[in-house]
């Protein structure tokens, strides 16, 4: 009877107002079997932890298009830090330039994801990532 | 890493835990094992929660009402609990749950907790599991629980047996499809609103429903599986003499919550008052424990036997060999 899904949160934290490629990302989760749950334009790092926190989600999708990465991100792993929400995947995707990755790894992020991602890659990444996890 | 074991979880949920209370829900969800444990541990401390029930087409703006009211609700104090269905996808199982897009609003309020549930496949408007999300909320304290059901069919008919209070939303300028699903959840509210007030059209919703709940004699149906069930000495009809009103909304600008909140109350005082609360109360328990006593017969009888036999049953049964009446004879008698 017990039913396990794994639950991702999509969000969009910065100023920039366009969240085609999030949707795509939400839509095609959806089609790998997971729960979505979508939290709309201009997410304070604030919002994405509570909300990541009472979703009990496994995965944080952030889509950056404005360029704060290096400010948003280390802002976000550290509030999942402080809620108790370590074992929380958080993947990046959107414009990050290349030589940004390595710090976005060593900030605890677990995958960066461009522009031309296929999506069957992020699933993957997500389904191979959730299977190492200690208690998986 | 915190403790995650279920008999921590449940005394952190009691102690106010957010993340305790976020990690139980997803087990109840999920229908662990250890599930049934904490749930029976809380069942206690639940009872105190006022449960109100959402439903309404969609894009009527039944989020954007939970939004509204949950903020009237907290300026006079009171903590709010959200669950919010949204469908799953039949074709992959999975689902993009997107109601806390109206929600920005309580972000950052420790008095409100809000939970988005995929219904996974359930049919009638709510997850199967939502009751008992609720439960674990009521258990953690909040003052009101407030749900808000897929709304997307007439078998919106599960919230009717879980909320105290059922408000269908509607709005003006929704196509006639809408306007079928309409008449299958009119009879289930207690309160009609009519969101998207600011919009050309409202009095003609407005008098369209008025006409619809003058037309439906009220005597409140007694739900059962999703079914009108026969008056029977168990379940008398109900007749109830609650005046259902219609309220005009904007809930993107916070208009009519006032009015809202007050008419859930003077619905609770009249269930309390008439004795329907306590009677409601009976009927839902027998209801439930008639459910879970089928579901888990179900699970008894077929735990005893391979997926071959009862293939060999069905198989039978489509060579016109046996009728399914007697199939089902045969395997209660365990032959
Ligand atoms: N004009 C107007 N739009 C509204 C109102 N309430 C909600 N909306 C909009 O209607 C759309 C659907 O609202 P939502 O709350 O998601 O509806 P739901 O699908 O029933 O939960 C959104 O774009 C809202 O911003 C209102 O009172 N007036
Ligand atoms: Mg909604």
């Amino acid at each position: 009877m017990s039913e396990q899904k794994i639950r991702v949160l999509i969000a969009k934290p910065g100023l920039d107002g366009h969240d085609r490629g999030a949707k795509v990302i939400a839509r095609a989760l959806r089609d790998a079997g997971m729960e979505v749950i979508y939290t709309g334009l201009r997410q304070t790092p604030e919002m994405i932890a509570e909300a990541a926190l009472q979703e009990d989600v496994d995965v944080i999708g952030l889509s950056i298009l404005s360029g704060a990465h290096l400010a948003l991100v280390p802002r976000i792993v550290e509030l999942l830090r402080t809620e108790g929400l370590d074992d929380v995947l958080v993947l990046v995707g959107g414009i990050i330039p290349d030589e940004d990755v390595p710090t976005m790894h060593e900030m605890g992020v677990s995958g960066v994801f461009g522009p031309g991602t296929n999506t069957e890659d992020i699933v993957n990444h997500i389904k191979s990532a959730l299977a190492a996890r200690p208690d998986a | 890493m915190p403790d995650d074991s279920i008999t921590t979880l449940v005394q952190d949920v009691l102690a106010g835990s957010r993340r305790a209370l976020a990690r139980l829900i997803t087990r109840v969800e999920n229908r662990t094992a250890e599930a049934h444990t904490a749930l029976a541990a809380l069942y206690p401390h639940t009872g105190r929660a006022y449960l109100v029930g959402i439903t309404g087409a969609p894009g009527t703006g039944k989020s954007s009402v939970v939004n509204a009211l949950t903020r009237t609700l907290r300026a006079s104090g009171h903590t709010v609990g959200i669950v919010a269905v949204d469908p799953t996808s039949p074709f992959s199982g999975g689902a993009v749950l997107g109601d806390r897009i109206r929600m920005v609003d309580l972000a950052g309020d420790r008095g409100v907790f809000i939970r988005s549930m995929a219904n996974r496949g359930s049919l009638g408007g709510l997850a199967v599991t939502t009751g008992d999300v609720v439960r674990v909320l009521d258990a953690a304290g909040f003052d009101y629980v407030l749900i808000e059901t897929v709304g997307a069919g007439q078998s919106e008919v599960d919230i009717a047996r879980t909320a105290y209070t059922t408000i269908v939303v509607d709005a003006p300028g929704l196509g006639d499809d809408v306007q079928a699903i309409k008449a299958g959840i009119l009879e289930i509210a207690d309160v009609l609103v009519v969101n998207k007030a600011d919009r050309p059209g409202v009095e003609n919703t407005v008098r369209a429903l008025r006409t619809m709940l003058e037309l439906g004699h009220r005597v409140r149906p007694t739900l059962h599986h999703g079914q009108l069930a026969p008056p029977t000495r168990f379940a008398p009809p109900e007749y109830d003499f609650w005046q259902v009103p219609i309220l005009k909304t904007v809930a993107t600008e916070n208009e009519g919550m006032e009015a809202l909140a007050e008419a859930i109350e003077r619905h609770r005082a009249h269930l309390q008052e008439s004795g329907l609360m306590a009677e409601r109360a009976r009927h839902r328990a027998e209801t439930e424990l008639i459910e879970r006593l089928r579901e888990a017969l179900l699970v008894r009888l077929l735990a005893g036997r391979s997926p071959d036999d009862l293939e060999a049953v069905v198989q039978r049964v489509v060579q016109r060999e046996l009728d399914p009446g007697s199939a089902v004879r045969e395997l209660l008698d365990g032959r």
